[in-house]
């Protein structure tokens, strides 16, 4: 059951350094928003906050609520732990465990978290995580060979496949595609747009077609100024974003007068 | 093209420079030992190892100079160097093949079925015979106790360190493994005598040899543990807490998997290091003739203090035990070895 996310006046630190401020956003559910911005904006640093992933990096917080569907993820008495597991991620570089095979890096997350489940069952998952990523049929004959032995793409779609197999509410993917080429690209593109009919997702990119051909929603990041903390400049449906900006600095960054 | 360059002397290309016909190495070389021996012959100096020395240098001396003449400054450099770096392989190497050579033929001589299974038990310094099978027992087990502490502590320790530890006390903790690194073996030896023997008033054994050795192990295991523990990169820790895994599942089951061939290698080396030990030995457990299989009760022989007994009766058939207690123990630490290698190929990360 996908659920939707919604962002209250969000500041992001690194230890002294306010990294990120004021971010309000509304993330719907079953839609695909989109993160863009230049480098060092706090776009990946406002999609890690939205699975506590922030919080990893020592002397990293947040200040400010971020609520699923309505319950604060920063509350009291939060675990991070089950956040992660109802708010998925995907990163830049694929990583698979190398120590895994392709089946059992697609039941990790379940496996590593202690649960038990009979063979069958993990059969089950197994494959229908890998359908799900558009990756069984390259891979049905050797899911007991290592996850490392896959080409860059197949690896990302392993590591969609492990995010899913646990059954999340929201998928956040940044820069999912920044390591592949075009064709595997492409093959992500066509996937987010399947998997968006049972997942909320946000993505960030760097590439503003990609944001243009994936995405319901575009939110536009941008730094108020040198050494000044990263901020929210304007969201929008994607189509909205892209042919009528109201904000000048939207407008430069998409059709590329920007620095 | 550039048409206004300066005027070169007269090569057919900008490109080829001189060069050392291919027999000058050899040529060198050979003339260089003859000159080392003629000069050995005439003046009497030094023994083969003084005439190596000279045969090097007139070596170095004459091709560089050579090579400098045709060749120019940067390829006479580049054969000093290459020169310096061989030369220096093999001066490592020899004293290594040297004992390593030693240790089998002589270890060899005295090495039987009954040598490795008797003990010294009713033979005298004086005569053939005897054996080692009380050492080996006694350096297996106290090698194996130290071991059972070392490793889970140690590797408990490292993953404090690189996971959790942070401020202060992880500084002072990883300071202190630096210290300990550089502690003379006797002093371990020192400690447990001091805290097991005098503080806690029990008797010398092999279980004390092994806390001692156990001592020993900790820094090398920790050291080892922790650069393997470093290197698992960021991504796959990440990826993991991104899954919902708990962080101590993470440092479980993907950390020290992904870094296991290396911890394993250390754990070996830590092995290899202390199973030579010979001075903690002399203050924790005295040396027997017999067979003792209680490693908790009195005194156990090991096999660094069989060779140090064999070699300190100076019979020649002592001494002869001695080598073949030596080449019992480098055999020893080689299979742990090769087994650490093979457990570790096994274990780590494939593609």
């Amino acid at each position: 059951m996908s659920k939707s996310v919604e962002l209250q006046d969000v500041d992001i630190y690194y230890g002294t350094f306010k990294a990120v401020e004021g971010v309000s956003l509304t993330v719907a559910k079953n839609a695909v928003t989109a993160f863009i911005g230049p480098s060092g904006c706090g776009k990946s640093t406002v999609l890690r906050t939205i699975n506590r992933m922030h919080e990893v990096i020592p002397g990293a917080y947040v200040k400010g609520k971020v609520l699923l569907n309505g319950e604060d993820i920063y509350g009291t008495g939060v675990d991070p732990v089950n956040v992660r597991r109802t708010i998925g991620m995907v990163f830049q570089r694929p990583n698979p465990f190398p120590t895994m095979s392709i089946a059992e890096n697609v039941l990790a997350g379940v496996r590593l978290a202690g649960e038990r489940m009979s063979k069958s069952d993990a059969e089950a998952v197994v494959e229908e995580s890998l359908r799900g990523a558009n990756l069984w049929e390259e891979v049905k004959d050797r899911l007991d060979r290592p996850g490392s032995g896959l080409s860059g793409g197949q690896q990302q779609r392993l590591c969609i496949a492990r995010a899913i197999a646990v059954k999340p509410d929201v998928l956040l993917m940044d820069e999912p595609c920044s390591a592949l080429d075009p064709i595997s690209t492409l093959a992500i593109e066509d996937l987010i747009r399947e998997l968006v009919e049972d997942y909320t997702i946000v993505i960030v990119t760097h590439n503003m077609q990609q944001a243009g051909r994936v995405s319901d929603t575009t939110a536009f990041f941008n730094l108020a100024g040198v050494g000044q903390p990263g901020r929210l400049v304007e969201s929008g449906t994607t189509s909205d974003i892209f042919s009528h900006p109201k904000e000048q600095a939207t407008e430069d960054y998409i059709s590329g007068r920007f620095g | 093209m550039a048409t206004t360059t300066m005027p070169t002397r007269s090569q057919p290309s900008s490109l080829i420079g001189g060069q050392l016909p291919r027999w000058a190495t050899p040529t060198v070389g050979a003339s260089a030992v003859a000159a080392a021996f003629a000069l050995n012959l005439t003046t009497g100096l030094a023994g083969w190892f003084g005439t190596a020395i000279v045969a090097a240098l007139v070596f170095l001396v004459i091709q560089s100079i050579w090579s400098f003449r045709v060749e120019g400054r940067r390829h006479a450099v580049d054969r000093l160097a290459t020169t310096l770096v061989y030369s220096t392989f093999v001066a490592a190497i020899v004293p290594l093949v040297s004992v390593l050579f030693t240790v089998l033929v002589k270890g060899l001589a005295v090495m039987s079925w009954a040598f490795l299974t008797d003990s010294m038990r009713n033979v005298s310094p004086r005569a053939e015979g005897g054996g080692v099978g009380h050492a080996i027992v006694g350096t297996l087990q106290q090698v194996g106790i130290a071991a059972a502490f070392a490793v889970p502590v140690g590797i408990l320790a490292a993953i404090y360190l690189v996971e959790y530890g942070r401020g202060r006390l992880a500084k002072v903790i990883s300071f202190f493994v630096d210290v300990m690194t550089g502690i003379p073996s006797i002093v371990a030896g020192l400690f447990i005598f001091t805290a097991f023997v005098l503080g806690l008033g029990l008797e010398r054994s092999g279980f004390a040899a092994a806390l001692a050795l156990a001592i020993l192990m900790l820094p090398v295991i920790i050291r080892t543990t922790e650069e393997m523990l470093k290197i698992v990169p960021n991504d796959l820790r990440e990826a993991s807490y991104a899954l919902g895994v708990p962080k101590f599942r993470t440092i479980l089951k993907v950390v020290l998997p992904t870094a296991l061939a290396g911890i394993v290698t250390g754990a070996m080396l830590s092995v290899a290091r202390v199973a030579g030990e010979t001075a903690p030995l002399l203050l924790t457990t005295f040396l027997t003739q017999s067979y003792n299989y209680n490693p908790l009760e009195g005194p156990q022989a090991s096999l660094p203090l069989f060779i140090w007994d064999q070699i300190t009766s100076g019979t020649s058939a002592s001494v002869g035990r001695a080598w073949g207690g030596a080449l019992v123990l480098i055999t020893i630490v080689m299979l742990f070895y090769i087994t650490a290698k093979l457990l570790a190929a096994r274990f780590a990360p494939k593609g």
